[in-house]
Order: C-alpha cells, then sequence, then structure tokens
C-alpha cells in the first residue's frame, strides 16, 4: 500500500471546505492516508479527519503562512513518512506553496486538476483557459497534484475510528520569500474560487453604484460577486472580482450573469459552472448561446424581481 | 541591474483550438502572442531599467523558431537582449524552469527576473517558482505592485478576495506578474525598427544538457471538453419569467 499525503488548508483557523473533496478522494483511493495539518490545536478539525490512517500535526510557536517554512516542513514530512503522492487545494495558498514543495521534495506537480488517479498517478487538468483538456501522467518518484475547489464530489467523513495522531515540528528555516504583513479587504468577501453560487455584472451595471443590486440578490443566495473585464476596467468592480481570462477562473454550482455580453475571455472564467443563468437586454448576446437559463430583458428589472421570489423559498 | 523577462508565446486568446493526433494543436491558423501576464512582466522590468542606470533588460523565451516573433515584440517594447532557447517538443515545467535557469545562471550578476505568473496555453501556474529553485533565490507569485529599495524589493501579491501579502525579498529574485501591476506599452516605430535589426541569441536545449526524454510529467493526450447543450430562453412578462426561473433553477437544475 502506498502512502498519500494530503495538505489540509486552513483559513485564519477555519477549515477549507475543498478538503472534503481531498479527503473524499483519498479515502476512495484504498491507500494508506496522511492529512497534514498546520495547527495549535487539533480538536476543532478532527470530526472532518475520520476515515483515514495517520493526521500529522505541525506544531510550532510561530504558524503564520510563510511558504520558505512550510515547504520546507512538508518536504520533511514527505521523506520522513514516505509519502508517494502529495496533493493539495488549487487555492490561492496551493498555488504559492506547491511548486515551491515541489522544488523542495524533488517532485513533479500538476496543478488545477479536475480530475485524479491516485493510485495511477494520472491527472485530467484544463489548458488554453479550459477550451482543452489535458490529461498528464506524473511519472516522479513523487507525484504531486493541486485539486480545483468543487469538481469532487464529497463524501461525509465516516464514523469510523479515529485516524492515529502523530506532532511535527514546523521548519525554522530561514524565510527568503518574508511575508512581512496581509492587508485585509475592507469587505467581509466570499471567496469567488470556492464559492457555491456567483453573481456577476458585467459594462451594463453602468456604475459602481449599482451593483448593490447584486450584493443583495447575493446575500440573500449567501453568493459572491463576480464582474466581468469590461466592468472592472471601468472600475466599476475591484480586480479581485474579475471572472475570465486575465482573472479568477470559477467553479460555482450556480452562475447568474448579469449585463454581461459573454466574450469568449469571460466565458473561459466560468464556463465550468454547472448551471449558467444569463439576464441580457440584448437578445443577439452570445451569453445566451451558452447559458442554461436567459431571460431577455433590463437587469435593473429583472434582477430585484429575482431577489424577491428568491427570498420567498429560502 | 542585469534584469530578465521570461516569457512564453501562446495562441491568441480569441483563438479556437483544435486538436491534432490527440497530443498536439493545429497551429497554421493560429495566430501567436506573447503571454498577456508576460507582457507584464516585460513592462515591470522595462519600468526598473528605467529606474536604475546602466541597466539592460533580456528577454528570454523557449519554443520552435516562431517564438522569435515573440522576442521581437520584446525588444520592439524596449528590451535590450534577446534570447531564444530552441525546444521542439513538448518539454514538462522541472526541465523547462531548468533551460531558462542555465541561460540565467550563466550571467554570474543576474538581478530581478520577472515572469508571468502562467502561461495561458498549459496553465500550468509553477515555471516561475521552479525557476526560482533552480536558482536558489526567492520568488513572490501573483504580484499587483512592485517597488525596490536598495538591494531589496517589496512586492504586494493577491490572496483571497481582495486580501494581499507584502512580500520583502533580497535581489536577486523573481517576480511573477498579474494583472494590475502596470499597463503595458505599446511598441514605438523606432523601437520596432531597432527590433528588426538586433540579433536573437540562440541556444539549444542540447548545448544546456537538457532533453525531452528527462520529462517526468507526460502529457498522454487532449481532449475536447463537452459542449454544453444550448441553453433555453424564458419568454414571458418579466416577473412570470423570473418565477418560471426560480421554479426551473430549483426543480429542474436542482441549485437552490
Amino acid at each position: 500500500m502506498a502512502n498519500i499525503g494530503l495538505y489540509i488548508e486552513l483559513k485564519e483557523e477555519i477549515f477549507k471546505k475543498s478538503n472534503r473533496e481531498l479527503l473524499s478522494l483519498a479515502r476512495k483511493s484504498g491507500q494508506s492516508v496522511h492529512a497534514v495539518i498546520f495547527c495549535a490545536d487539533l480538536q476543532p478539525y478532527l470530526p472532518e479527519l475520520r476515515g483515514i490512517q495517520t493526521v500529522i500535526q505541525v506544531k510550532g510557536a510561530d504558524l503564520t503562512y510563510q511558504p520558505d517554512r512550510y515547504a520546507q516542513t512538508l518536504a520533511d514530512i514527505i521523506a520522513e513518512f514516505k509519502l508517494a503522492v502529495f496533493c493539495g487545494i488549487f487555492s490561492a495558498q496551493g498555488k504559492d506553496l506547491f511548486p515551491r514543495l515541489t522544488a523542495k521534495a524533488k517532485a513533479s506537480l500538476v496543478n488545477d486538476c479536475l480530475r485524479v488517479d491516485i493510485n495511477n498517478r494520472r491527472a485530467v487538468k484544463p489548458v488554453y483557459s479550459g477550451k482543452l483538456l489535458a490529461e498528464y501522467q506524473n511519472n516522479d518518484e513523487i507525484a504531486m497534484f493541486t485539486i480545483r475547489p468543487n469538481v469532487i464530489a464529497v463524501e461525509e467523513s465516516p464514523a469510523v475510528n479515529p485516524p492515529e495522531v502523530k506532532s511535527f515540528q514546523i521548519s525554522a528555516n530561514a524565510v527568503k520569500t518574508n511575508i512581512v504583513r496581509i492587508v485585509k479587504s475592507p469587505a467581509k468577501k466570499i471567496d469567488l474560487n470556492e464559492a457555491e453560487i456567483i453573481v456577476s455584472g458585467g459594462r451594463a451595471m453602468k456604475n459602481r453604484e449599482n451593483f448593490a443590486i447584486l450584493e443583495e440578490l447575493a446575500a440573500v443566495l449567501k453568493a459572491g460577486v463576480g464582474a466581468s473585464r469590461a466592468a472592472v476596467d471601468a472600475e466599476y468592480a475591484s480586480s479581485d472580482m474579475q471572472v475570465g481570462q486575465t482573472g479568477k477562473v470559477v467553479n460555482p454550482k450556480l452562475y447568474i450573469a448579469c449585463g454581461i455580453s459573454g466574450a469568449i475571455q469571460h466565458f473561459v472564467g466560468m464556463k465550468t459552472s454547472k448551471i449558467i443563468v444569463a439576464i441580457n437586454k440584448d437578445p443577439e448576446a452570445p451569453i445566451f448561446k451558452k447559458a442554461d437559463y436567459g431571460i431577455v430583458g433590463d437587469l435593473f428589472t429583472i434582477v430585484p424581481l429575482l431577489k424577491a421570489e428568491i427570498n420567498k423559498i429560502l | 541591474m542585469n534584469i530578465y523577462a521570461c516569457i512564453k508565446q501562446v495562441p491568441d486568446t480569441e483563438a479556437s483550438i483544435l486538436i491534432k493526433d490527440g497530443k498536439s494543436i493545429q497551429e497554421a491558423t493560429i495566430k501567436w502572442i506573447v503571454s498577456p501576464y508576460d507582457e507584464y512582466a516585460i513592462e515591470e522590468a522595462l519600468k526598473l531599467k528605467e529606474k536604475i542606470p546602466g541597466s539592460t533588460v533580456t528577454a528570454v523565451c523557449l519554443g520552435p523558431e516562431r517564438v522569435q516573433n515573440a522576442l521581437r515584440t520584446a525588444l520592439a517594447m524596449g528590451a535590450d537582449k534577446a534570447v531564444h532557447i530552441e525546444s521542439n517538443s513538448y518539454l514538462d515545467d522541472q526541465n523547462t524552469a531548468r533551460a531558462l535557469a542555465a541561460v540565467i545562471k550563466a550571467d554570474t550578476t543576474f538581478g530581478v527576473i520577472f515572469t508571468g505568473k502562467q502561461a495561458i496555453d498549459n496553465d500550468s501556474y509553477q515555471l516561475h517558482i521552479l525557476l526560482a529553485e533552480n536558482l536558489a533565490i526567492p520568488v513572490a507569485t501573483n504580484v499587483t505592485a512592485f517597488a525596490v529599495e536598495g538591494q531589496k524589493v517589496e512586492v504586494q501579491r493577491e490572496i483571497d478576495e481582495g486580501a494581499k501579502e507584502m512580500i520583502q525579498m533580497s535581489i536577486p529574485c523573481v517576480v511573477a506578474a498579474a494583472k494590475g501591476l502596470n499597463t503595458p506599452r505599446y511598441a514605438s516605430m523606432m523601437g520596432i525598427m531597432k527590433a528588426k535589426k538586433t540579433e536573437i541569441k540562440k541556444i539549444t536545449l542540447s548545448e544546456i544538457g537538457i532533453s525531452e526524454t528527462q520529462n517526468k510529467v507526460q502529457l498522454l493526450k487532449l481532449s475536447a471538453p463537452a459542449e454544453k447543450p444550448q441553453g433555453r430562453i424564458i419568454p414571458g412578462e418579466p416577473a412570470d419569467a423570473v418565477r418560471e426561473l426560480v421554479r426551473l433553477l430549483r426543480e429542474e437544475a436542482k441549485v437552490l
């Protein structure tokens, strides 16, 4: 049996929901699964970590994310526990951490996977901005994969014997890439990469203030708010909200595009959404060809009606 | 300072991509461009050169003969030198990073290396970090602001939902550019003329001891994703259409 490692990502001590996808994938492999988690107190996370063999708790006086230390610690764990495959989430942190770890552990990495066959070390990922899919075989001694959020069916953490818990000390390696501070966004926002529902606005929003109607609809749906490049370039929305080729690639179960024409550069950022809804005044807008459901009409009329209608049922 | 911009040539963002023999794409009809994030990298390299007198910018690109056009673009924007690493087959990220590192290491006084956070063909999101690890220097990814102060740089990296990490590194280092870092300049007429005359230095993979047989990650096949069937327009007065939409989302699509 091979040893499989998972990097369990916490965000301000909160268990990211994509960890459940990683755990579901690993449990299915039938291999010996080791989940690595950097935390002072393991208790809150243990219920999520059942049905695997080992939990490796990384401890230390300072567990703040510093990429050099995290990568070195994980490389040391991979060597000590002889992990042959190592997986994580394709998140902002995963994108930063995994390539560093790859180099330190002398491994090879395939990022942003939609499917991973752990036992055969194969993965499918989008290439050419999702216009094609590529299947890769990772033949390195240690194979690494990061997984795009919202692609793997989550199974409940089974009610079986708890895993064996081991401790590991965080590396005291010198920090070359030094994160000196984190500047938080003034508004509390839902992470678009993990969001289950996204409401997005385009140039037809006309100004920044009008995004409030999307935010109100999003609040009812517990959704994130996104924007097209046109809306970001016109400064109606901030750049972290941009979905598409030069922005975020999102994968929600429901994507509601309001006043977005649907250029290919936007489409590649949201095409894997399970259901796409388009609201646009122009019946010829290309977005209607890509949407599951469309309403031709003025978003300033439709969106408030939609909010009221959803309010009735949720 | 000897500044570098590592760039890649990719199909235009509007291009339809068709598969040839399962593992490669039909290139005949494709318009090639510099990967958009690499344009930010070139621009930031040029801005740094303008700040530090006596600096040079060298653009480096790996790929077949056609990538010389991407290097000409970088030269036309204002890069001083260009190096073409000739490679005609698929090279995995580890090997690509080693090849780029070999070229840069030949210059013992290299400074800041700029590159895009991802190339929009393979979208592998790791080359810049593997390059830095090969050179044993620090690296910051997804950078939206860059400042230099003596032998140190401070960059801003966008993380989740508008939050930002402020990162300090010493020079030499790798900086991977994201949208928002700058607005790439257009090449001037004079720049285009100069670019035509500049000699591009050509290096083969065998000269630096790299071959595709060393690839650890193999491309098995390319496929086209399943197309969504055409959706439907919900007719009727706004209030009726919205009511029907919510019903469909709940009962048919089961997403509410």
